[in-house]
């Protein structure tokens, strides 16, 4: 979904601002089956080392994480380019707020949308974990 | 391309996919995503393919073209591994 950026005052925050919104939901079980049966290989091959020090192996921050991994490149219109997982990472402050850390293909891909700002928020409860995802592209 | 290659796959999609019907009524060209498999049991997938095939699939190789039906993972096989086609 897309559509113009409005201040509160109804103008325009720029002529071709846009916001895009990524969704992703996760099963906990997936994730937790990851862990178990392929251990270090699948933590190293889709988190980044904050994620790792931020969530060990538990499997709901984990798979809040990937959501927020899968949402990001949502907003950003990811069409076809290989995008590793660990490009896109979550960070969380002392407050527990997070924020998103991209690298390599994805900080190239938010360049090339004109991406100003992206905003994330996590969810977890019982078996699914969620992120969305708010990206401000000029 | 070796059958026992796609035998293989589907076993591995079989074990890991979760998908909601049977991989065997699924046609090698059939979008698995659409058929029900999520982002993150692509990932289970493609683990599990690398331990089947004993293969690393690199980076330039993590679309999801590559992984959206048994077609694209037999020719991504293929070119990690031209000895097992």
């Amino acid at each position: 979904m897309s559509a113009k950026g409005q201040r509160p005052d109804g103008r325009l925050r720029s002529l071709e601002m846009t916001t895009q919104v990524g969704i992703d939901l996760v099963h906990t079980d997936e994730v937790r089956e990851a862990v178990l049966v392929h251990g270090e290989r699948y933590l190293n091959r889709v988190y980044t080392e904050q994620e790792r020090q931020d969530c060990g192996s538990d499997p709901w921050r984990l798979a809040a994480r990937f959501a927020a991994k899968e949402a990001a490149m949502k907003a950003l219109g990811r069409d076809g380019e290989p995008l590793p997982w660990r490009a896109i990472g979550v960070r969380t402050n002392a407050s527990g707020a997070s924020s998103l850390d991209l690298h390599g293909a994805a900080a190239a891909l938010a360049r090339r949308r004109g991406a100003v700002s992206l905003s994330v928020t996590l969810i977890h409860e019982g078996p699914l974990a969620a992120a969305v995802v708010l990206a401000e592209l000029g | 391309m070796n059958d026992n290659v796609k035998v293989e796959i589907r076993r591995v999609l079989r074990d890991h996919a979760r998908l909601p019907v049977d991989i065997d009524s699924i046609d090698e060209q059939a979008d698995l995503f659409q058929a029900g498999m999520s982002s993150h049991a692509s990932v289970n997938v493609m683990l599990a393919l690398e331990d089947a095939f004993d293969l690393e699939f690199p980076d330039q190789m993590l679309k999801r073209s590559v992984f959206e039906s048994v077609a694209g993972i037999a020719a991504a096989v293929n070119e990690l591994q031209p000895e097992a086609a």
